[in-house]
């Protein structure tokens, strides 16, 4: 029998909102413990909560952006249970009449497919606050500053069948709240948070295993392995002839394993009922068509964009389309120096690795769009090979300036002049007299390869800057005026 | 529809309630009896009527997204029992 896994994902993205939910108080990230929470946040008595105009344009605006239903009246909810860092002893969410009800994504699979994967529901609520156990010997430290954060829980349905289809999907949501701008999409810091619910079943099996939940995912490359270690796991146990407990799970990314954090069995009862503090919030046709016209380009039409427009390859286009500021970033780059797939290609390639590297935001690339654009008006026309380029780009990265003033600076402009050329392929023929003879003693058809070898010593000595068209050329033309001698 | 004893620890042991044994059986009778008032108005036909999230005719007023609360932590934290680092101390607590 083939195991088959059901997965189903709750990610918890935070609302770039200014202030709180409910209070005037700031969500900026970072601040002195406790700064950042007001009496309400505090829950002291005779405080009231008044919503944010913000988190419900925000959360609106998500819901057109995945074609879901819209809640034009929807309540906020008490979902009840002790914590420390809960002061009110409840969490103020959503839970029979969410802001957006049922909507979907598209994945594109790496088979080239597309999967609809169905959002269930997002609903809002507050962030709690934060325990540390680790600062002190015999208490737990509450820190109140993220207690009443905006959060949009977006549960999807039961869709996802691997790792592969979770990683995509969360990838695909994290995009859409990016682009939409109201959340910065920083899983570091917590703005992005995703819970997995896994179980496994044998392939064409109805009804679903018991299902454990893993919470403390903080990126996309641990989302894929958490799931792909617990999908392990809970076939492991049920070979053996085991049972799937139902609990809540930790990632621990260092020993890449999950480990039970608390059975939900008997623990989860939360006594949910509609919040006496918050009156419904009702919005109408014309709040929402007014939303509707303010949406961006979403990353699925953009897609379809770069490939009409640019004849991107899919692959390409999809890349270059997740993220706004990449995007924007590309498009400039191609219509700075006229070539799109060249374009892709940097931006893809030498400018990602260095981002990568280094750590950095495109935004806060040393090399600008325009400044790579204006490096590769100069591939184009030849002043200096691809090759070359490379090395330029490392310097203006590392603020020499400009193209232009890096090559002239350093003497990089590709020498075209044949004279010149033909020297050099003259003095590498005379100084490689044995692989000449192999050359010349070789069945024609090997010989093509073999000039990759007096390819290499021209290049080399010309330090990069021989147009490689040339050189080849002329290698070709003297080396079989040899063997033909 | 009535609650037995188990019902009463529960619901007292989610809310945190600590209550005296004897009482216990009192609490099951009085919690029954208005679970049975319920179980009456459950008779009524509600089928065409929306439920009502709140007893106000009225819906929620919005507020500006800025940021109004300036920091008042000292003032804030003279009323918590324990205080270290500006961070609320309370008995450990692990998962």
């Amino acid at each position: 029998m083939e195991w088959e896994a059901v997965i189903g994902l709750e990610i918890h993205a935070q609302l770039a909102t200014k202030s709180k939910i409910f209070s005037g108080a700031s969500t900026a990230f970072g601040a002195e413990p406790n700064t950042q929470a007001c009496a309400v946040d505090l829950a002291l008595p005779g405080t009231l909560p008044v919503f944010n105009a913000e988190a419900l344009r925000m959360a609106v605006l998500f819901g057109l952006a995945i074609d879901a239903e819209i809640g034009y009246t929807s309540v906020f909810d008490r979902k009840n249970y002790f914590y420390p860092d809960l002061p009110k002893g409840y969490q103020t969410s959503q839970l029979f009449h969410p802001i957006v009800g049922t909507g979907y994504v598209d994945l594109e699979l790496e088979d080239g497919t597309v999967k609809r994967v169905g959002v269930t529901r997002a609903h809002l609520e507050e962030d709690a606050g934060k325990s540390l156990h680790e600062e002190f010997p015999s208490m737990t430290g509450i820190d109140l500053n993220r207690a009443g954060t905006p959060l949009l829980e977006i549960v999807s349905e039961p869709d996802m069948r691997s790792a592969e289809e979770a990683v995509a999907y969360v990838k695909k949501i994290h995009s859409i709240v990016t682009n939409l701008g109201i959340c910065d999409g920083n899983m570091a810091e917590g703005s992005f948070r995703c819970d997995c619910n896994v179980s496994v079943r044998y392939k064409g099996e109805e009804a679903f295993g018991n299902r454990t939940e893993t919470k403390n995912i903080n990126s996309f490359r641990f989302i894929e392995k958490a799931i792909k270690g617990e999908i392990i796991r809970q076939i492991d146990i049920l070979e053996d002839g085991g049972y799937i407990t139902q609990e809540t799970r930790l990632y621990d990314a260092n020993k890449d394993e999950t480990r039970s954090m608390r059975s939900k069995e008997e623990a989860n009862d939360y006594r949910y009922f509609p919040c006496p503090d918050l009156l419904p919030i009702v919005i109408d046709d014309d709040y929402v068509n007014q939303l509707r016209d303010t949406l961006p380009e979403l990353p699925d039409a953009r897609k379809a964009r770069f490939i009409e427009q640019y004849q991107l390859s899919d692959y390409d286009a999809m890349v270059l389309s997740a993220y706004r500021d990449l995007s924007h970033y590309f498009e400039t780059v191609a219509n700075t120096a006229g070539d799109a797939k060249l374009a892709a290609n940097w931006v893809m390639g030498e400018l990602s690795k260095l981002l990568n590297q280094n750590d950095t935001e495109i935004n806060a690339s040393p090399v600008s769009a325009e400044q790579l654009g204006g490096l590769l008006l100069r591939i184009k026309d030849n002043t200096i090979t691809g090759k070359i380029a490379k090395q330029v780009f490392e310097a203006m990265w590392a603020g020499e300036g400009s193209a232009d003033e890096v090559i002239e600076s350093k003497g990089l402009k590709q020498v075209t002049d044949s004279g010149a050329i033909e020297a050099m392929v003259d003095d590498v023929i005379a100084a490689n007299q044995p692989q000449v003879d192999q050359y010349v003693n070789a069945e024609p058809d090997k010989r093509g390869k073999m000039i990759g070898f007096f390819m290499g010593k021209v290049m080399q000595a010309s330090q990069g800057k021989a147009n490689p068209g040339q050189v080849q050329g002329l290698l070709k033309q003297k080396l079989d005026a040899l063997a033909n001698g | 529809m009535s609650l037995d004893r188990t019902d009463v620890e529960k619901i007292a042991h989610l809310a945190r309630l600590n209550i005296a044994e004897q009482d216990i059986q009192e609490y099951a009778d009085n919690l029954s009896s208005i679970l049975d008032l319920v179980d009456q108005m459950q008779a009524v036909d509600t089928q065409d009527i929306t439920p009502m999230a709140h007893p106000m005719d009225a819906i929620q007023r919005l507020r500006l997204d800025e940021v109004t609360e300036a920091d008042q932590r000292d003032r804030l934290q003279t009323v918590a029992p324990s205080v270290e680092a500006g961070l609320f101390q309370v008995p450990k607590v692990i998962e």
